[in-house]
């Protein structure tokens, strides 16, 4: 069947009015994982969106869409950022990494090939649900890349953007520092 | 080989979570998928005189506008609503009619090409309403206080037993006493994934015509069939559901919840697929922990013998259902007081109906009660240790049966070791820190040991490996992971090679996976069934030429190691490749249902059981409070994996330092709307609130629970701990703070208070 949205209308609403022509969809281009790939998007997409909607990356999550939750941490540039807080458009000259370029992992789903912080998450089991996770990870990976985290209770604070409702904290402190002790010292 | 059970192994699914494979309901893709989003109430009690939705219907790429004019015809009886989790009453139904029972009620669904598309056309919905007045405030309405309807859900929720002896006069009586009221506002489950269903409509595949597999955030797929099925007149045979990953669910998720309802109403209009995901703020709409008001009396002879024992409870319930939970009755199951009376009340406000959140009843009740256990133990001038040792009990005085095993005294000794309990200064203020006031407290946690039936189907297959399901949910509770070691021990195959499916109405039935009775009930029925698989091959074993096992029986027999042995002398073995060999060359399999022994459990009360120990710093000019440092000492049976199960009593740590400290749903109530409908202003503990917790399990032998001995780690963690919170901010401060969550004005209003009478 072919739906128009005459079909659809209750009759007793006749849409004389003309039409709400809304933001449209134009090329953006962005550079995920080190792939660069052109999309359609209307400008007001957010990355979060755009990553989980229009390229099926859901590796990155929605836990509020408002900045509140984490679960959306995204690296761009290295540098850690919500990507609900973010319009697609505003990064077409960044790059963005996303839980799934963090490994270089294959469809055999080898664990040998995880990111430290990845294989660190396992054995701590830093995580139940696994749905901050990603974004956890995400997060960890700039924390580190900051450099400014030095103790068990800097890791607790510059973490404290990422809530983690199943209340594995200490684990992720735990996997965290794990991989910060096994890190050669750069200052 | 080592047994995979009691072992501390990472998760199954640890590699899919950490590296953004795993799949939630909202992320399943689908060719010309349509969005849809909500519209919901702004008003909390009335009707809706007009609806009008000719701007938003113009909006360029909006397909539909679904609201109660225009809603197609459905199933008209409330029965057909009732899910397995509903409580007595009317269940709630989206678009249903024009009347409004609750702030945020969802009033119309647009449908469009977009995600933001949806968002944007909701936003130009205008909605002209006829209010009338709503009562949503508890305290205001504590005349109405009732006696809750009967129901299916009675069943699981008994009400409070008859009074014993005469607590009355017992109580006045008794030499020392306590009374106390304590309050707990609401608290919304608020799992990190947002609630969303995925709806897949095909046509022309099947001979039926229309086939439906839906992706949903659900605690029990079966529960979602069942409703959708029941709802739209859709035979089970053309739905599938289908939820491998949830991503937490605390209770939340054992109800269906509007955004199915709505997104199947839509695919099925519309003839396509369609996802309708909730917000944050429209998670606030959903089922909650109800607030409420609670007194306890105690009575006690000098020695600390408790004597008299009372506990009431109103909670706040919905218009149209009778919610309850077991709130006031833990008492009898943890004390011998001889002289008891429990009552428990619902009063229905224009509220949404509240549902099960983590020990549902388990932790309002024994909070209460362990504070005014604390508050006995100063008036007494005793140990608060010791007098819980004094009343220990080895029956529950309200079903007078022994338990079927009880190792709280041994969680109360190694608890107390660890944490150091025997070097506390009872006065109140008599540790410091600089200008930090130090607490120590304690308390008791009680939880159900629940066994419910549930199916399960094990194959092995041509190449050896094992393929185990049932369609039973794994919320992060560690269920893919400790079926798989059962699996795996039973038949003796290696973890790697044994794979187990969840979350899928295709799979062998299993209940709704809430109440910590999922290791037990699907661990049972896993068990059983790759016993049957078992006994299959062990005939084929004996039918081989020369078998040696020939004339044993299927008890002399163990697995290990890929092969069938002799238990006498396990080197005498056939690999199991060559019974499958044998089988020529088919696969060998066995679908179980395990059903629990009523005969066996009936005569024991079975619980599992904490102590918590909890250390706190309460910064003297601020009034804020941090939990420094928490001991939980567990007897939960066996453990299957201490890895996986630590972290369910972690997180129900967190959940009770949440519950203690942080978290409640505030309400307006001159709007009747929630206000901090968000995660920036609805607090829960984020990183820096939590410092070292530590978890101890108590080796707890039991035969009678299930056949694995397991009681399930899920609720426990989360049940003593507030209390053990508010006891030791008394001990820090001296001031008792009896209304939950304590927040730093409660503390400083108290402090000023006490030094301006003093
Ligand atoms: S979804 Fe971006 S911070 Fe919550
Ligand atoms: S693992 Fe569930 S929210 Fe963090």
């Amino acid at each position: 069947m072919n739906l128009t949205l005459g079909t659809l209308l209750p009759t007793n609403e006749s849409p004389s009015l003309p039409a709400i022509q809304t933001a449209t969809r134009q090329p953006v281009t962005l550079t995920v994982n080190g792939v660069k790939t052109e999309l359609q998007l209307a400008p007001w997409t957010s990355l979060l969106d755009a990553l989980r909607e229009y390229m099926h990356l859901t590796g990155t999550k929605k836990g509020c869409d408002h900045g509140q939750c984490g679960a959306c941490t995204v690296l761009v540039n290295n540098k850690r950022i919500n990507a609900c807080l973010t319009l697609a458009i505003m990064q077409e000259d960044t790059q963005i990494t996303t839980i799934e370029g963090l490994s270089s992992l294959d469809q055999t789903s080898s664990s040998s090939k995880l990111h430290p912080l990845q294989r660190a998450f396992i054995d701590h089991d830093a995580f139940q649900c696994g749905y901050c996770t990603p974004g956890q990870i995400c997060s960890a990976v700039g924390l580190l890349n900051e450099g400014h985290a030095k103790t068990a209770d800097d890791v607790r604070e510059l973490m404290s953007g990422n809530i983690c409702r199943c209340g594995a904290y200490p684990g992720i402190v735990a996997a965290i520092t794990s991989v910060m002790d096994s890190q050669p010292t750069t200052v | 080989m080592t047994q995979y059970t009691g072992r501390p192994l990472n998760r199954v699914d640890g590699v899919d979570k950490v590296t953004g494979k795993a799949n939630y309901a909202a992320e399943f893709d689908v060719q010309g998928l349509l969005y849809g989003y909500i519209v919901n109430s702004t008003i909390t009690k009335g009707k809706i005189r007009q609806i009008h939705t000719d701007d938003a219907r113009r909006v360029e790429g909006i397909v539909s506008i679904f609201t109660h004019e225009n809603r197609p015809k459905l199933a008209w009886f409330d029965l057909s609503y009732k899910d397995q989790d509903a409580p007595p009453g009317s269940p709630f139904r989206p678009l249903r009619d024009a009347q409004i029972q609750f702030n945020g009620q969802p009033i119309a669904l647009v449908v469009a090409e977009t995600f933001e598309l949806a968002r944007y056309a909701a936003t130009l919905i205008r909605v002209d309403y006829e209010q009338e007045t709503h009562q949503t405030d508890l305290q205001a309405n504590r005349h109405k206080a009732r006696k809750p309807a009967v129901g299916m859900a009675t069943l699981f929720k008994p009400p409070p037993p008859d009074p014993r002896g005469n607590f009355e006069e017992a109580f006045r009586n008794a030499p020392v006493q306590v009374a106390s009221e304590y309050v707990h506002g609401s608290e919304h489950h608020n799992p990190m994934e947002l609630f969303a269903s995925t709806v897949v409509y095909e046509k022309g595949r099947y001979k039926s015509g229309e086939r439906y597999t839906i992706y949903d955030k659900t605690q029990g797929v079966t529960n979602s069939i069942l409703y959708v099925s029941q709802v739209f007149n859709i035979p089970f045979k053309d739905i599938r559901v289908i939820s491998p990953y949830v991503g937490g669910g605390f209770g939340s998720a054992l109800r269906p919840q509007h955004q199915l309802f709505l997104a199947v109403l839509a695919a099925r209009e519309l003839k396509r697929s369609v996802r309708v995901t909730l917000t944050r703020q429209q998670m606030f709409t959903l089922g909650y922990r109800p607030a409420t008001v609670q007194t306890v009396a105690l009575g006690a002879s000098s020695d600390g013998t408790m004597t008299a024992m009372y506990h009431d409870g109103v909670a706040v319930t919905s218009q149209f259902e009778d919610y309850t939970e077991v709130v006031t009755t833990w008492g009898g199951l943890l004390y011998p007081a001889e002289h008891v009376k429990f009552d428990q009340k619902i009063i229905s406000l224009d509220v949404a109906t509240p549902m099960d959140m983590r020990a549902p009843g388990g932790v309002t009740g024994v909070t209460a009660l362990e504070c005014a256990v604390d508050e006995l133990a100063y008036k007494l001038g005793m140990d608060p240790l010791e007098l819980r040792l004094r009343n220990y009990t080895e029956r529950n005085m309200n079903n007078d049966l022994t338990y079927s095993s009880k190792e709280l005294r041994e969680c109360f000794r190694r608890g107390a070791e660890r944490f150091g309990w025997a070097k506390r200064n009872p006065e109140p203020r008599s540790m410091r820190k600089e200008h930090t006031l130090v607490g120590w407290g304690m308390a008791t946690g009680i939880w159900d040991a629940f066994h419910a039936p549930a199916r399960a189907e094990a194959v092995l297959m041509v190449n050896g490996k094992l393929r185990v399901s049932s369609a039973t949910a794994d919320i992060g509770t560690g269920t893919y992971t400790i079926m798989t070691q059962i699996a795996a021990d039973t038949l003796g195959i290696p973890m790697e090679d044994v794979l187990f499916k969840l979350g899928d109405t295709d799979l062998p039935v299993a209940p709704i996976a809430g109440g910590s009775w999922t290791a037990a009930t699907v661990g049972s029925a896993v068990k059983a069934a790759c016993e049957a698989v078992g006994e299959k091959l062990f005939k084929l074993a004996r039918k081989l030429p020369n078998s040696p096992f020939a004339k044993v029986r299927f008890s002399d027999v163990l697995f290990a190691e890929k092969a069938i042995r002799l238990k006498k002398d396990p080197a005498i073995a056939i690999p199991l490749q060559t019974l499958i060999d044998a089988n020529g060359g088919a696969a060998v399999r066995a679908i179980s249902t395990s059903v629990p022994n009523l005969l066996k459990q009936r005569k024991y009360a079975r619980n599992t059981h904490s102590a918590v120990f909890v250390e706190v710093e309460v910064d003297e000019d601020f009034g804020t409070v941090r939990v420094t440092r928490a001991v939980t000492s567990v007897a939960a049976g066996r453990i299957l994996n201490p890895k996986t199960a630590r972290s369910q009593i972690i997180g129900g740590m967190v959940w009770g330092i949440s519950k203690a400290l942080e978290e409640e749903s505030v309400m307006d109530h001159q709007f009747g709307r929630i206000m901090n409908h968000s995660l920036a202003e609805y607090h829960v503990p984020v990183n820096a609130d939590i410092h070292e917790l530590d978890v101890i399990f108590v080796e707890e032998h039991d035969d009678i629970v299930n056949p694995l001995g397991v009681k399930g780690v899920g609720e426990i963690g989360i049940v003593g701990m507030p209390a053990a919170i508010a006891n030791a901010v008394f001990h820090a401060t001296g001031i008792r703070v009896r209304t939950l969550p304590i927040t730093l004005d409660k503390l400083l209003t108290a402090a000023t208070t006490e030094v301006s009478t003093s």
